[in-house]
């Protein structure tokens, strides 16, 4: 083994290697759509013109972007501080329940303007409240937080699905589902505000939800990198004894670590339920909670990398369904086999690249300083 | 205590120099080793004779686990030949080295604590794919073993409840079974009681006896004397002696491994120690095990004064500092602090020591000092992270953040000068600097300093000591733990020396004396083997402070 | 509730509790070993749908078997060089190994017949049918023996039998043999293992492997024995639960095979449970009984059920140091 070690700037750590990980992971989707007997590139094609090729398929894509930021920016809060928060999927529906509560309770009689906070705040609460238990036996008792987050998420279903079948759907409905709120109780879709301003956009589902998630990656990033609390997590999550050492209580970092990331999880509730259903459906969180994964490890845990890669992932599912729409061979599920291709290869196998890099820049260097070449 | 005479058969004691004589189990010639820039083994040369007991003895290090590392063939040497029974060897692996015959009993055990004593001894040479078989036959060979060393096990013991001694003996006899011949043991006593540690003499006697060659790496000159048939000892990465046990004694051992140093002139005025800052009462800790780290430790702290402690790494040293700096409660005793009483019931808490104006510079640098993936910036507010000073509002400053780092870096020229480059990527001796600068910059009541220049260059070294003599006369109370003792012995007003988790003698530093601070180290004063640790406060009390 | 319902319930109880057994087992080599495994439900998706589609398009629900044991092994492979060779993060490999598998079963579903994911209907012979052991018919009418014979030992298909040999198999290859030992030392203890001169990491392969092959099985059961064909995410959180009685078995063969048949029961119970009234009026709710094994794990976890230690080593990459 060479005894030299490169160090590789920084600019490779934050966006060379990450990429590549990630275009590796295309890479393989590729293999695989030409092993379906498909052409890898005109299947591309298709994917970006129905993502961004018209208006109703932008709005479509930040739709979706709207609650991968989310689930998102869940798992990367919690992975500052080391943990492992796999139970988004379960934490969106309980925060949507929350703000369903909250919609049949009051949608009649407050005023949008504050039924509004009040529903985010439902969402955000419910969420921090369906991790409250895995995290705390976590904080106390040491169990894994991963086995007892993934039961929670088949709880949630379980819970919900008792909920909405035997308690909240009305009688004589011919759907498990609540009745549909109030009009003046939804969040504003995109397409109508911009019509009132006189410019035509296909109806989407995209609404103002989508501030909400900009807002949330705000708070994110000003909380981690701009406020002691924030300092005190990512120091734990460096360094548990250097954390200690700093005066930081491990049991209560890991709670409130773990139920603002659940609270961040629920707001997918907020866009769903108040924003595009307009009522409480079974299975609304339809695998945002799991892709939050695979946006979190792509944007390497940043906002700004996260908006990025959720942007990748709306991209994803709403060129998927125009795809599988055209080609009814490559359904939506390429786009799950694309978002396991990423968690694989930015995740577990994140430092696969780095030596090619290393070896690169070695060479690189030794060219240039025309050195002679260690044996 | 005495020990069996060797057997007269033994190989008489040739003083000086070593020969390339067949009785030689081990010569290792000219090993060198480098990690990075450090070396760690310099030209080593040395002749292991069959049969006898040889110490290899030196302070932390001082390369001796290394050595021993290469022997087993965990790391290979960069220059230099190992013969053994006379024929070169190439000892890349861990196997060459058990099929060379040499086995070795590890400083921490590597042990599966729910497996048997049998099955940890079986473990890799289990005679067959299915165990019945291989286990009987184990079994006979393991009582064999046992009966002709004396090392009475019971084989179906579970080694995780089984006292740290007898599992010592387990890892013995892991290397027996494996037809060791030369057995190298690191650092054997550092876990076992007086009681374990004669036992185990009397097996490595036994084993002497029956022709097995023995190592014994270790700091403790009474061990040395009390068994070995010669002794190396090591300095620095070096072979500074060797000398037939025979033929010298723990004055001139201690005296060889500590080494003539140039000591430091440090300028400093008389102390005027003051109001007393911390105080321990009976402090005593235990670890998971129910081993007593700190024992019995009484302790004053006064304004103005530096009281440093002497002993070689592993004696409770580090256990003490966790505990007055809040990282780990107290098992038994006290501390107080101002008007705040720490006893074991109270919750461990670092910030609340901030509060009460202790400072801490810990001496693993890289665990607990600064977090090594944050910038500079960040890391010089470890700790202090709540302060008004670094905020605004409910947000942190970055602004002044960052000026304070600077501010910091100037004072102690931290180099390079920048705050947001991340502290992995700093020297050694510049993070030290920036720990102590920031430990430094609250002017604290108590100062905990843990290894101050580990690791720092000369010029650094030399500024480092004259802030802490300049706090020290600004009215700070200062505990520095160094395990260089020219260090303790220049900074220090006061010298306190532990041994085991005691503190076993107290010196003024006026008064100290290098060999004899070394002997109460190594725990081999005249006529104070093992004695009850003497009163510390009646010491204190007979050695006024001048 | 008569005893014949009893024996009904119970060899219910086998039935469903096979694919956790398999599984259970699975998980349980390749945690004794040191590696977590997440993705044990993503294996046995895999391989069910392997199954499924080659006995639907060869005929022969043998060649599907060797067809979802192969795929088992293949994901194995690419998570134990995740976790062993790159050292990277076991639980996120896992996750990968789960998401990645539901998608791919589905496209590649899709791509062969064309019916939204599902395998088409096996017929008979391309399954694995139910065994009646000789003399079960006869013996039925013989009170208490004989529907016991008849439908609890009896009437099974050959891999229900299969699931219950490899509990001893693995409790004999665990404990008495030389891999056995030494799959345990690198679990609890590499660097003993390692001084020893047994290679860390060539142990956790032949471990992680044998957990494939298991998970094969599990999922060859589910598309070609319990059912006729490969439905979506028919393996319905299976894996977890496995992972769950594994735990509760403390990584040992017969306690977890215990806990199997608990949730099997669980399971079996679920559907008489519905529309049964407790306490004269209240219904118990049908997702609470199917949330059970759910409930069961996060109280076991919380250490009220007995205190789970973990193989030592697992879950952490075994890096040499020195």
């Amino acid at each position: 083994m060479s005894g030299r070690s490169v160090t590789l700037p920084r600019w490779v750590d934050i966006a060379a290697i990450p990429l590549t990980n990630v275009l590796l992971a295309f890479l393989v989707a590729g293999l695989i759509v030409l092993a379906i007997g498909e052409n890898p590139l005109e299947a591309t094609r298709i994917m970006i013109s129905g993502a961004l090729g018209s208006g109703e398929g932008i709005g479509y894509t930040l739709y979706y972007t709207t609650n991968y930021i989310f689930t998102g920016l869940a798992v990367a809060f919690a992975f500052h501080a080391g943990l492992f928060n796999i139970g988004g999927e379960g934490q969106a529906y309980i925060g949507g329940l929350g703000v369903t509560l909250v919609l049949l309770a009051f949608d009649h009689s407050l005023p949008f303007a504050v039924l509004l906070p009040l529903a985010v705040l439902a969402a955000m609460l419910f969420g921090a409240l369906w991790v409250l238990i895995p995290a705390y036996l976590q904080a106390y008792r040491g169990s894994h937080i991963v086995i007892t987050t993934i039961m929670f998420n088949f709880l949630a279903s379980a819970l919900m699905v008792y909920l909405v079948v035997n308690v909240l759907t009305p009688v004589g409905a011919t759907e498990p589902a609540t009745r549909d709120f109030t009009a003046e109780s939804a969040i504003p879709f995109v397409h109508e505000i911009l019509g009132r301003f006189g410019i035509a956009m296909d109806s989407t589902p995209l609404n103002l939800s989508i501030l909400l998630a900009l807002i949330a990656c705000l708070f994110v990033w000003l909380y981690l990198w701009h406020t002691p609390w924030g300092y005190e997590l990512r120091a734990f999550g460096h360094s548990e004894k250097a954390a200690i050492y700093a005066g930081v209580k491990t049991r209560r970092i890991i709670l409130i670590t773990l139920c603002i990331s659940g609270a961040l999880a629920g707001l997918v509730g907020v866009n769903e339920i108040m924003g595009v259903q307009h009522r409480l459906i079974l299975n609304f969180t339809a695998g945002y909670g799991f892709a939050g994964i695979a946006v979190a490890l792509m944007g390497r845990n940043h906002p700004v990398g996260i908006v990025l890669a959720s942007l990748l992932f709306g991209v994803l599912s709403q060129g998927g369904a125009e795809l599988s729409f055209e080609n009814p061979a490559i359904t939506r599920d390429m786009t799950v086999v694309i978002q396991g291709l990423v968690i694989l290869f930015s995740g577990a196998l994140v430092h696969l690249t780095r030596p090619w890099f290393e070896r690169l820049f070695a060479f690189i260097l030794s060219r240039r300083n025309a050195l002679p070449q260690e044996a | 205590m005495t020990l069996p005479a060797p057997a007269a058969d033994d190989h008489a004691t040739t003083p000086g120099k070593a020969t390339l004589s067949p009785d030689a189990a081990i010569e290792l010639r000219h090993i060198e080793k480098r990690f990075g820039p450090t070396v760690a083994n310099r030209d080593i040369s040395m002749t292991i004779r069959r049969g006898a007991v040889t110490g290899i003895i030196g302070e932390n290090g001082a390369g001796k686990s290394t050595l021993m590392s290469i022997l087993y063939g965990f790391y290979q040497a960069d220059a230099g030949e190992i013969l053994v029974g006379g024929r070169p060897l190439d000892i890349r692996t861990t196997h060459d080295a058990i099929a060379a015959g040499i086995g070795m009993v590890h400083q921490h055990f590597v042990l599966v604590d729910t497996f048997t004593v049998l099955e940890n001894i079986m473990l890799g040479r289990e005679g067959g794919p299915l165990l019945r078989q291989g286990k009987s036959v184990a079994r006979r060979e393991l009582l064999r073993l046992e009966a002709e060393y004396g090392l009475g096990i019971d084989p179906d013991a579970l080694v995780g409840n089984l006292p740290v001694g007898a599992q010592q003996r387990v890892e013995i006899l892991k290397a027996l079974y494996r037809g060791a011949d030369i057995l190298i043991l690191d650092e054997p006593t550092g876990v076992l009681t007086p009681q374990e540690t004669d036992q185990l003499f009397r097996i490595l006697a036994t084993l002497r006896a029956k022709g097995t060659t023995i190592i014994l790496i270790t700091h403790k000159l009474r061990e040395v004397m009390a068994i070995t048939d010669d002794v190396y000892v090591m300095r620095a990465g070096a072979v500074v002696a060797h000398r037939p046990t025979a033929t010298t004694n723990s004055q001139e051992l201690a005296e060889l491994m500590v080494g003539r140093k140039v000591r430091l002139k440090l300028e400093k005025k008389p102390a005027m120690p003051g109001a007393v800052q911390l105080q321990a009462t009976d402090l005593g800790l235990k670890d998971e095990r129910g081993v007593d780290c700190l024992n019995h430790i009484n302790l004053d702290l006064r304004a103005g004064e530096i009281v440093g402690i002497a002993g070689v790494s592993g004696n409770g040293q580090s256990e003490l500092l966790e505990v007055l700096a809040g990282i780990r409660a107290p098992s038994s005793g006290s501390f107080t602090v101002g008007d705040r009483k720490i006893t074991p019931q109270s919750a461990c808490d670092p910030a609340l020591m901030r509060e009460l104006g202790i400072a801490h510079i810990p001496e693993d640098r890289h665990r607990l000092g600064l977090v090594t993936r944050f910038t500079a910036a960040e890391s010089a507010m470890l700790g202090y992270q709540h302060e008004a000073g670094y905020r605004r509002g409910w947000l942190l400053d970055s602004r002044a953040i960052r000026a304070s780092c600077d501010r910091l870096m100037e004072r102690f020229d931290v180099r390079p000068r920048i705050a947001d480059l991340r502290s992995a990527n700093f020297s050694g001796g510049n993070q030290q600097k920036l720990i102590i600068a920031r430990e430094l910059a609250r002017h604290p009541k108590v100062l905990l300093v843990g290894q101050p220049t580990r690791g720092v260059d000369i010029g650094a070294i030399e500024f480092i000591h004259s802030q802490l003599i300049a706090h020290r006369d600004a009215g700070c109370a200062i505990l520095v733990v160094s395990v260089e003792l020219d260090e303790v012995m220049s900074l220090a007003d006061r010298i306190l020396v532990m041994c085991g988790g005691r503190i076993t003698g107290e010196v003024a530093a006026a008064e100290a004396d290098e060999r004899e601070l070394g002997l109460m180290m190594a725990n081999a004063r005249r006529g104070g083997e093992d004695a009850a640790a003497p009163n510390q406060r009646s010491l204190r009390q007979s050695r006024a402070i001048p | 509730m008569d005893f014949d319902a009893v024996i009904l319930t119970f060899a219910a109880t086998l039935r469903l509790a096979t694919p956790l057994i398999f599984c259970a087992m699975a998980g349980l080599l390749s945690e004794r070993s040191g590696i977590v495994d997440i993705g044990l439900e993503g294996k046995m998706l895999a391989g069910a749908f392997a199954a499924a589609a080659v006995a639907s398009l060869t005929g022969s629900v043998w060649l599907g078997l060797v067809a979802a044991i192969a795929i088992s092994v293949f994901i194995a492979l690419i998570h134990g060089y995740a976790c062993i060779t790159q050292k990277g993060n076991q639980v996120v490999s896992g996750v990968a190994v789960n998401i990645l598998a539901s998608g791919l079963a589905i496209v590649a579903g899709t791509a062969l017949f064309n019916q939204g994911g599902q395998t088409p209907s096996l017929p008979k012979e391309a399954r694995f049918l139910s065994l009646n052991w000789p003399g079960a018919v006869a013996m039925e009418q013989v009170p208490v023996l004989g529907p016991i014979y008849a439908h609890l030992i009896s009437g099974h298909n050959l891999l229900v039998y299969v699931a219950l040999l490899t509990v001893p198999l693995t409790h004999w290859l665990v404990n008495e043999t030389r891999f056995g030992l030494r799959l345990r030392a690198v679990g609890e203890k590499p660097e003993a293992a390692d001084t020893a001169g047994i290679s860390v990491a060539w142990l956790r392969y032949r471990a992680v492997l044998l957990c494939g092959l298991l998970t094969g099985f599990a999922g060859a059961y589910l598309s070609t024995a319990q059912n006729a064909a490969f439905t979506r995410d028919m393996t319905a959180g299976q894996g977890f639960i496995a992972l769950a009685a594994m735990i509760f078995g403390k990584w040992r063969p017969w306690p977890t095979l215990g806990a199997c048949l608990l949730f099997g029961l669980l399971d079996a119970i679920a559907i008489r449970l519905q529309g049964v009234k407790v306490f004269g009026t209240i219904q118990v709710p049908v997702q609470l009984v199917q949330a059970s094994p759910y409930i069961l794990t996060v109280l076991l976890l919380a250490g009220f059920i007995g205190k789970a230690v973990a193989p030592k080593a697992s879950g952490i990459p075994y890096v040499k140091e020195r």
